[in-house]
């Protein structure tokens, strides 16, 4: 196997001559610097290379070294709290070697190679192990508890193992197979591209609760399930995004920057170590892994961004544990791709995006899932995905969004004109669905509530009755309406404005339990119905809208959520007196 | 590659030269160009592999010929001398002096393209700028760090906006070490020349550096002319402890730019004919802005375009929109109707506002006030669009008091005209004084304290 030369270059793409036995996909070291590449097409000893890393000042004639290796991930405990770049390098690190600005052609683990971690094992010299098998548990967090499993294809005894103080190089225990002896460490590798594999993959049956009003009600995503959120600039998505990577009730959490602000990365970086879990009281930052490409990084990295988030995501998926994905942008990341292949001089596809766009889309989302994971014992691990679109001037014909929307089941509609009005988050309810919703309302029925399921239907109508009835006052003028219509357009606005508007910002509004989502949708709904009943008899729609309970119904989401009970059943009491009052005024 | 010349160009196209027997040009490498009637041109290698270099010109490529123009690689790639002598001082496109004075003479040579910021290196940019316009300040706020376009369309007042941010842009409380740099991308020499006069009669052009590129200028020298200006910038902020706004104008040139070498180069298009990658270079300009943990400077980035036909989907202004921490967009209606500056409100954006305010920024109040008016007029808004049709008297009582609110808040917040400064207060005063129209359950954004501590109420209770 020989080194080889650099014949040309254009911008990321490099053409390299004389790798002798080089693979796709392997992993290269181009010039003085010693950048990082990535063979993607070969031709006799030609290999074509996106770089990782910007290309300005290398010459034609420098060296190319073949690692031999694919784009792996050193994946062990230490990957909780990580920011990474978009190939697996810690950006602490490597501020700390090379300065504020980052530099190029470094080299820098993963993990913590010196950090003593305490491997505590679960089974004994002699078992007999297959692959999955967890063999020992290391506390990486005080959050998670790290899994140290047999790799896929060791079946054999286990003829050493002992507890300790082990670095991540460090190896654990051996396993006898058939034919050799096989060391097992506390880390392993694992190729990015490749998804991992699972025995069986399981309907996705429970919700993943977020805490956003808007999306645990009417569009939930389940746990293991997909979802995409496209949106014009502005429209919301990252605050959407974080709000799930703040909130969403799952084990692990990775973030994948995938090309976007520097400063956006940042507020999550200072933001996250100071949140806790609401339900652990914990820093939310020991459930997280960030991956941070962001769009002044070079755009092969971006492309590999992706992968490297969904490979750790699976890793945890693979120990048992829920874990959700969110990316930010797959647009970003589809546009790499179609700058390499605008590079590689390929035939392009729809808008100049390779005709492979819809296919490796589609790869992406099939490797999340719920599913019963490679092991002896029966384990279950999800991985749910969330991807960002942005496409170009909000129009959700172009092809990555109508390439995402094939594959996933939660549509989240942005809308632009309602983030002008700053209704937040600004989700669309007439467009956005779920296909996940009818299969969980069995687990809404057992978890939160009997009525549950009608309840949300009762809303959906409201609302779209809403729509209907906004286009004839736009015809007519609003006092032309009739009284029962006018009521309806009142539990509309109340829905709008006390359940789907939620603050981000607000200490207490940013997180909603499923209970308190529950009392105040209902809440609303009961006076909808006894404003409805109301009017029947006679009374108007303005003298109902000044009741003390209407004010009362919009104070529930900024009341903490041990309170919430107490208000409630006030509200209740004051609208029953209320209408009851209403009801002589009205009959004498 | 240093030092040698080459004289075998075998083709010109367009801004591209392609030189042959080049064996290791560098890639982004400089080049030196003679032209046969002496000439000098610069340029910079694109495309290199052995045996052939292309290099895009940074100027016209007239009378230059395949066999008598000279081609030298300087072995370096784009760089530039920086010192504190660049303030107060004019160049051209390429960083050559247009003021008669002296060449910038510095030991200190920098990268012209810079290598981006470590994300764990930045500091959440969190100061607010003010810059005495109450749709801005109030409703958009600017920090420091920010990149904040302004989104403009041809004949719009948007020079006379940026000059004033410029005049007026102060930190509260903060003693400043304030500087200017101008990036002017195929503006006309009006134009220029109004922001000249402006930082001079403001008494800033001593403090400010001004990279020009006029229309009449090679429009290839506008790929170079941004970059100039903010590795200039972060010099000032990053060694010398400036807080630097940046303001570069017109970037749409600078697309256009983009898209005439790609054209060249005979790409394949992205949209509308501008080249796949125009999001990643365009990030490249504007991730140059921000803060750094240990630093004490900043650079804060102001770049005008003109969206062409006023589209704000056209990709120029949805990449930046994209990239850009919010944007100010202009509105024709507003201009139409008299209001200086024509702000739309509703469809401008600051992603960094609520880290620069609140207590101890601005007030406390501010966010939800902000909300409140942002509500109000969207409100107003439709009720107008309605009243159009339906008539004003077919309007509810409520959307009756929404318009009102929202004529008010255009003609008392918005328009403020060129020569007003309002402080903070003044501008969150005007926004309360407008919503004494509604009464406290329409005000369902704010917290009711701040309703009762800072709402202006004629009547007790409520109007």
């Amino acid at each position: 196997m020989t080194d080889g030369i650099v014949s040309r270059i254009s911008g990321p793409v490099v053409l390299a001559s004389g790798l002798e036995g080089a693979q796709m996909f392997d992993v290269v070291r181009i010039g003085e610097l010693g950048l990082v590449g990535e063979i993607i097409r070969l031709e006799g000893n030609k290999a074509t290379i996106q770089v990782y890393e910007d290309t300005t000042g290398l010459r034609p004639g420098e060296k190319v070294i073949n690692t031999k290796r694919p784009l792996s991930l050193q994946l062990g405990p230490g990957l909780l709290t990580s920011i990474y770049d978009g190939i697996q390098r810690p950006l602490d690190v490597l501020r700390a070697q090379s300065g504020d600005f980052i530099s190029r052609g470094n080299v820098i683990p993963a993990l913590d190679q010196t950090k003593k971690w305490d491997f505590i094992p679960v089974k004994k010299k002699g078992d007999h192990v297959f692959p999955g098998e967890i063999i020992g548990e290391v506390q990486e967090t005080p959050l998670i508890m790290h899994k140290i499993m047999i790799p896929y294809n060791i079946e054999g005894e286990l003829t050493e193992i002992s507890e300790g103080k082990y670095n991540v190089n460090e190896i654990v225990g051996s396993v006898q197979t058939n034919s050799s002896k096989v060391e097992i460490g506390l880390s392993s590798w694992w190729t990015v591209r490749v998804p991992r594999p699972v025995l069986r993959k399981l309907p996705p049956e429970e919700p993943l609760l977020t805490g956003q009003r808007v999306l645990d009600t009417f569009f939930p995503v389940a746990k293991g399930g997909t979802a995409a959120i496209p949106g014009p600039f502005g429209s919301g998505k990252t605050v959407t995004q974080q709000q799930l990577a703040k909130w969403a009730d799952s084990n692990v959490i990775v973030y994948v920057g995938c090309g976007e602000r520097g400063n956006e990365m940042t507020e999550v970086l200072t933001t996250f170590p100071k949140l806790e879990d609401p339900k652990s009281k914990r820093p939310l930052m020991e459930r997280t892994i960030l991956v941070a490409n962001t769009s002044n990084m070079p755009v092969a990295a971006r492309e590999a961004s992706i992968y490297t988030g969904i490979t750790m995501g699976e890793y945890y998926r693979d120990m048992g544990y829920g874990v959700a994905l969110m990316a930010d942008s797959t647009s970003r990341w589809a546009e790499a791709l179609r700058e390499i292949s605008g590079r590689l001089e390929e035939m392009p596809g729809e808008e100049g995006y390779p005709a492979y766009l819809g296919r490796r889309l589609a790869e992406f989302y099939e490797r999340g899932g719920k599913a019963v994971v490679i092991s002896p014992e029966e384990r279950i691990g999800s991985l749910t995905l969330v991807g960002a679109v942005s496409p170009p001037g909000g129009d959700f014909s172009e092809p990555v969004s109508q390439n995402t929307l094939r594959v996933t089941r939660v549509f989240w509609a942005l809308d632009a004109s309602l983030a002008s009005r700053r209704h937040f988050p600004s989700i669309n309810w007439l467009t956005s669905y779920s296909l996940y919703a009818d299969n969980m309302g069995e687990w809404y029925k057992n978890n939160v509530g009997n009525d549950w399921v009608a309840l949300r239907k009762e809303a959906l109508e409201i609302l779209q009755r809403e729509s209907e009835l906004q286009e004839i006052v736009q015809l007519v003028g609003y006092d032309a309406l009739p009284e029962p219509e006018k009521g309806v357009l009142d539990t509309a606005r109340s829905i709008r404005e006390d359940y789907l508007q939620q603050s981000a910002y607000d200490e207490v509004d940013t997180y909603t339990s499923i209970k308190k989502q529950y009392l105040l949708l209902r809440t609303i709904l009961e006076f909808g119905r006894k404003e409805s009943d109301a009017i029947k008899k006679g009374a108007t729609s303005s003298k109902i809208g000044a009741l003390e309970s209407r004010k009362m119904i919009s104070r529930i989401k900024w009341t903490k959520e041990d309170q919430v009970g107490t208000l409630v059943a006030d509200t209740f009491d004051t609208m029953q007196k209320e209408f009851n009052t209403l009801m002589i005024e009205v009959t004498t | 590659m240093s030092g040698v010349a080459f004289k075998t160009l075998s083709k010109i196209a367009g801004p591209l030269i392609f030189v042959e027997g080049v064996d290791n040009a560098a890639y982004g490498e400089m080049v030196e160009i003679k032209l046969p009637n002496g000439e000098r041109r610069q340029g910079q290698v694109l495309d290199t592999r052995q045996g052939l270099a292309v290099v895009q010109v940074f100027g016209p490529t007239l009378g230059m010929t395949t066999s008598g123009t000279t081609t030298k690689f300087t072995g370096e790639t784009a760089m530039m001398s920086v010192s504190d002598e660049m303030l107060g001082r004019v160049f051209d496109g390429l960083g050559n002096p247009r003021d008669n004075g002296p060449k910038i003479v510095s030991k200190q040579k920098v990268d012209l393209v810079g290598s981006g910021i470590n994300p764990y290196a930045r500091e959440e940019p969190s100061e607010f700028i003010q810059t005495g316009m109450s749709n801005i300040d109030g409703m958009n706020t600017l920090v420091r760090g920010q990149k904040l376009p302004i989104f403009s369309g041809s004949g719009l007042p948007h020079n006379l906006l940026a000059a004033q941010i410029a005049r007026q842009a102060k930190v509260l409380g903060g003693s400043e070490n304030f500087s200017v740099v101008f990036a002017a991308i195929g503006i006309t020499s009006e134009e220029s020349n109004f922001f000249i006069k402006q930082f001079e009669e403001s008494g800033a052009l001593g403090r400010t550096a001004l990279f020009l590129n006029l229309s009449s200028d090679p429009s290839m020298e506008r790929i170079l002319t941004p970059r100039l200006a903010l590795t200039t910038a972060e010099f000032l902020a990053y060694e010398r402890d400036m807080h630097v706004l940046v303001i570069i104008t017109d970037m749409t040139n600078y697309c256009e730019a983009l898209r005439e070498i790609a054209a060249a180069r005979e790409e394949v298009p992205g949209r509308r004919g501008y080249p796949g990658y125009m999001y990643t270079d365009l990030s490249s300009l504007y991730e140059r802005a921000g803060k750094i943990k240990g630093r004490h400077g900043s650079v804060t980035q102001i770049p005008i375009l003109t969206m062409p036909a006023d589209d704000i989907t056209h990709p120029i202004p949805d990449l930046t929109g994209y990239i850009t921490e919010g944007q100010i967009v202009m509105s024709r209606d507003l201009h139409r109707s008299g209001i200086h500056p024509p702000v739309d409100v509703l469809t401008s954006l600051s992603r960094l506002m609520n880290q620069g305010i609140g207590k101890g920024n601005t007030r406390e109040d501010h966010r939800g006030l902000a909300d409140q008016l942002y509500a109000a007029y969207a409100q107003g808004k439709d009720a107008r669009s309605l009243a159009a049709i339906v008539g004003e008297e077919a309007l509810s009582d409520l959307d009756k008091k929404f318009l009102k609110v929202a004529n008010n808040f255009e003609r008392k917040f918005v328009d403020q005209g060129m020569d007003e400064n309002r402080s903070i207060e003044q501008t969150l005063d005007i926004g309360w004084e407008l919503l004494s129209e509604l009464s406290d359950s329409e005000m369902n954004r704010i917290k009711p304290e701040f309703i009762a501590k800072y709402g202006k109420r004629t009547t007790p209770g409520g109007a």
